[in-house]
């Protein structure tokens, strides 16, 4: 039913969820969760290695039984396999990282209507085999998590002066400005970061462009000496 | 009736579900270009939102907690609010094509917009009782509506801005956001 695709490698599966197409800074999906708990460091990361975990099996799952499901209820199923899968992290995050289960808060049960997940799920597992599906979510996961632990790290260096991760500080600055910790700092570091993200594609593109223009200009000079040059030829040849 | 008040005042304004909440981030950043699309979209939310969070309260005190199976609320609240999406979808469709044809569209979406599901567990964590639920619920989603609406006319006037090429669209929308939950910042000390 899908068009026929290129079949990606599983090394350039993952730096597609990492670089090209990363989920946070490029395709802007799971905004809430990337805005919502980004006020430290570890709930980044937390968020990020969740979002991996939940997206790996709901991939897996999902390519498993793309072939049974009837395309008129995948939705449903699909967010009903989602929600398994994240109630199961619930509890295994509740038994075994409480801290990390409490300052995650809502955003935990939230992970089931993460657009990047069902996303996916719609998108790559619904029409490709177990093995591609699942390293379309390792580097998927990944890429949220660079981009949660980012945008956290700017946060919590800059808005409390001191990064702290498991119970080490990795740095220690004297200022500190709160108000990148508050609602509104996330929204303003986001924003930053994404379009300075965009200058730089859109430099890019332009030097490129430019390149291009350059070689085009020469090829078409090439072309007009080497019309030139046989134009002198046949009037030698015939006078 | 003062502590109700109090309640839909926060829920509406201190704690803005979009601006402090970050809850319903993707569809605010996704149809807040047009003011139409906007105030559809909003209008959306604050049925489907309202009438969820009652119909989960009703479920999760009615039947999870008696029978012992709040550990299911996760899976259950999804397919309450999917379900209710469809039934509303199918009941303006019914009783008011006008309605259907300036709603429809947004309703589909709606399913995996987290402020429903959202709210529908704020309810629950925050102990309300039923009519807390409803108030919370109903303010929480006009907050939501009138947020999205706002933001829509300042994208709207933003179009004719000179932006750098890097910021246009998404970016510079998030940074007006920022500044728009600065401002929200200021109703905390009203209360």
């Amino acid at each position: 039913m899908a068009k026929k695709k290129k079949r990606l490698t599983p090394k350039q599966n993952i730096i597609k969820g990492l670089i090209k197409e990363n989920p946070t800074f490029v395709l802007i999906l799971g905004m809430c969760p990337t805005l919502g708990v980004t006020t430290s460091l570890e709930n980044g990361l937390g968020m990020g290695l969740s979002v991996l975990f939940v997206l790996i099996l709901t991939n897996t799952l999902i390519s498993l039984i793309r072939n049974i499901v009837p395309s008129e209820i995948r939705i449903p199923v699909y967010i009903v396999v989602i929600a398994l899968v994240v109630t199961m992290l619930e509890w295994i995050l509740q038994a075994k990282f409480t801290d990390l289960y409490n300052s995650l808060g809502i955003f935990l049960p939230l992970i089931v209507v993460n657009c990047i997940i069902l996303g996916r799920a719609e998108a790559y597992a619904s029409d490709n085999t177990i093995f591609d599906s699942i390293f379309d979510a390792i580097g998927m996961g990944l890429g949220f998590t660079l981009g949660l632990s980012t945008l956290s790290f700017v946060r919590e260096l800059l808005g409390t002066g001191s990064v702290q991760l498991l119970g080490f500080t990795l740095f220690e600055t004297s200022v500190a400005a709160t108000f990148l910790v508050q609602p509104a700092g996330a929204f303003l570091t986001l924003g930053l970061i994404v379009g300075i993200i965009n200058t730089i594609k859109v430099d890019k593109a332009k030097k490129k462009k430019a390149i291009m223009d350059i070689k085009i200009a020469a090829a078409l000079k090439i072309k007009a000496a080497k019309a030139a040059a046989a134009l002198a030829k046949e009037e030698l040849a015939n006078g | 009736m003062g502590d109700l008040l109090t309640l839909a005042f926060t829920s509406f304004l201190v704690q803005n579900i979009i601006l402090s909440q970050f809850l319903g981030i993707c569809s605010f950043l996704g149809v807040s270009n047009k003011r139409s699309k906007a105030l559809g979209m909003g209008l959306a939310v604050f049925f489907v939102i309202t009438l969820s969070g009652v119909v989960t309260w009703l479920i999760y005190y009615k039947i999870l907690e008696p029978g012992g199976l709040t550990f299911m609320r996760t899976i259950v609240f999804i397919l309450v609010v999917a379900a209710m999406v469809q039934i509303l979808e199918m009941a303006i469709k019914k009783f008011s094509p006008l309605l259907y044809g300036s709603l429809g569209v947004y309703l589909p979406l709606i399913t995996t917009n987290c402020a429903v599901l959202g709210v529908a567990l704020l309810n629950i964590q925050n102990n309300f009782t039923l009519t807390e639920a409803l108030v919370f619920s109903a303010f929480t989603s006009l907050g939501y509506t009138a947020v999205i609406v706002v933001f829509s006319y300042i994208r709207e006037q933003m179009l004719k801005a000179p932006i750098p090429e890097g910021f246009k669209g998404i970016p510079s929308g998030l940074i007006a956001a920022s500044i728009m939950a600065l401002l929200f910042k200021g109703f905390v000390g009203l209360i």
